[in-house]
């Protein structure tokens, strides 16, 4: 009697609170399909039984009326997501082998200290660094450019990217290092050939943090870009005003959150296999 | 493989990722800190020497302070929510559970979406007439509410979309850290015969101690950063019921363009965000680990 209660009770908080996880996107896809009669008289939620399904939320993405073209924003979004992605996730697997493996020692601060700076940089709001980044990259000529968000973005990442990897290293024992360094190779060689290979789990946890964290920023694109390196959050939060028609915001939130949840399917199993939270001690 | 070959290659793996992230760290807090220190406004811009002029005015900024409050209030709030939600769940498809790996991801897939366009879709939820929330909350007789136009219900609402954001974080991370447990204890509480609470309290909570203060440390230094939801939300309001410290910092520096006012605000909000987020971290370790020795 007991087992049975508590696995009834189990599947339904199970189940309620995978409700409350989709409900936003069920709602954005069901106003997706509206025009102006599905909204205004009141929430409907079934498609031709409450109200008549229309393509014109989806058609305004491209340029059509009362909406925003998405595939420039889209676009840019990928090329600055993917560059810092990945230098950030180059510098910081090495950064985070680096100190995983050797000793350190910059004036009194070892290597702790070191792991400290980079994960530290987590802990500083956007806003402490938005206005010099304004004037640094108005100096360099970089303001409204990709280029100019994408060294931005890596300082967003590059912390992420030696949080997640070092403590894949420090799983990795020593002896795998030692043994390929007696075999004749060079400390890199040791890296690449022997110690890359074992932590790929790592490595994609790792990018798809770097990915996530890219992907989803909102205030640095906000207030680094005006027209021509908008990023696609940006492009998508200008339709939120009172005049924008709840169907071409609907589809445009859809399509640029839309990525993400399909990698998350497809990487899931390496997802929970890192032992995130345990690396800071 | 000593000597001067190996330190070469000893700061090859440290120097370019070490000194890059200098290079894009340091100098705009230097430079934010300096600036901080000068009168820099939309009407005199450029760097003077205004003394600690900022930093006395910021001392009688009422609103700078009640937004740090809100603050305080909305990230404890939103991560012990997170927390006590995020492990609840995490143990439910820990194990034998029908569909888990579907559960697990689907679980996850709020933190992969771009909080600040969830935010657009929240807000068409929360339409008092025509969103579907009091609609549905009508149904059961509950409601309505409005939900972003009244200063008890907006801030209710801004932590809802961050419980709804951010729990599959901490789920992540505490979910990593239960498959990541010993069995041998769980042996050892099963011969002594005890039950899923006392294996509970006994056994899986002090051995997730490290996870679970490491995972409340990181969702606290995010959520002490809460501003976008806010701006798409509420945009701080009514009045300045929603208003978080960096909302209001970037009012004043990025709106209104008191820049060197703006930039001593973050430096303290910067500091005071330091201390206050090691002296937490320091009572986690005593609350999770001190108990138990």
């Amino acid at each position: 009697m007991m087992p049975k209660l508590y696995g009834l009770l189990k599947y339904s908080v199970i189940l309620l609170w995978s409700a409350f996880v989709v409900a936003p996107f069920l709602w954005a896809l069901t106003t997706s399909f509206k025009t102006a009669n599905g909204v205004t008289g009141g929430p409907t939620y079934i498609p031709w039984l409450q109200y008549e399904p229309s393509l014109t939320g989806w058609r305004s993405l491209f340029g059509g009326a009362g909406g925003i073209d998405i595939v420039k924003p889209y676009l840019n979004s990928i090329v600055v997501t993917g560059s810092a992605s990945a230098i950030s996730l180059v510098l910081g697997t090495l950064a985070a082998y680096g100190l995983s493996r050797f000793d350190y020692r910059v004036g009194p601060a070892k290597n702790a200290d070191v792991l400290f700076f980079f994960i530290s940089q987590r802990i500083m709001p956007p806003i402490v660094l938005a206005i010099p980044f304004f004037l640094m990259l108005q100096f360099l000529g970089l303001l409204d450019s990709l280029l100019g968000l994408i060294l931005v973005y890596i300082a967003l990442l590059l912390p992420i990217a030696v949080w997640v990897m070092i403590d894949f290293f420090n799983n990795i024992p020593r002896q795998i290092d030692e043994m390929a360094m007696l075999d004749g190779c060079t400390p890199f060689g040791a890296f690449f050939r022997v110690i890359l290979p074992n932590s790929l789990p790592g490595i994609i946890v790792a990018g798809l943090f770097c990915i996530i964290f890219g992907w989803n920023d909102f205030f640095f694109a906000f207030t680094l870009t005006f027209t021509d390196a908008q990023l696609l959050p940006v492009a998508v939060v200008a339709l939120n005003s009172s005049v924008t028609p709840w169907w071409s915001l609907s589809a445009s939130a859809l399509i640029s959150v839309a990525p993400l949840v399909l990698i998350a399917f497809l990487v899931e199993r390496f997802l929970s296999r890192g032992n995130l939270a345990g690396a800071i001690r | 493989m000593n000597g001067s070959g190996f330190r070469a290659y000893k700061l090859a793996f440290l120097l370019p990722g070490l000194l890059i992230l200098l290079a894009i760290i340091l100098f705009p807090l230097i430079f934010t800190i300096r600036v901080s220190f000068s009168s820099w406004d939309a009407i005199t811009p450029g760097l003077n020497n205004a003394g600690g002029i900022n930093y006395a005015k910021l001392f009688g900024d009422v609103r700078y302070w009640q937004s740090l409050g809100r603050l305080s209030l909305m990230a404890v709030g939103t991560v012990l929510l997170q927390y006590l939600l995020g492990l609840g769940l995490a143990l439910l498809v820990w194990r034998e559970v029908k569909l888990r790996r579907f559960f697990r991801v689907l679980f996850l897939v709020p933190m992969m979406t771009t909080p600040v366009v969830m935010s657009v879709v929240w807000r068409t939820i929360f339409h008092e007439s025509l969103g579907p929330a009091n609609d549905l909350l009508g149904m059961v007789g509950l409601g309505p509410f409005q939900w972003l136009t009244s200063a008890s219900t907006a801030i209710v609402s801004v932590m809802i979309v961050e419980v709804w954001q951010w729990t599959p974080f901490m789920f992540l991370l505490l979910l990593a850290g239960l498959l990541s447990l010993p069995r041998e204890p769980y042996l050892a509480a099963a011969i002594d015969g005890a039950g899923p609470i006392r294996t509970f309290f006994n056994v899986t909570l002090p051995l997730l101690a490290p996870v679970s203060i490491g995972a409340l440390i990181i969702r606290l230094i995010e959520a002490s950063k809460i501003m976008e939801t806010v701006y798409v939300l509420t945009s701080g309001g009514p009045g300045t019921a929603t208003e978080t410290t960096g909302y209001y910092i970037y009012i004043r520096g990025l709106r209104d363009f008191e820049i060197g006012y703006a930039s001593a605000l973050s430096i303290t909000y910067l500091v005071i965000m330091i201390v206050a987020l090691t002296i937490i971290a320091k009572l986690l370790v005593k609350v999770f680990i001190g108990e138990r020795t």
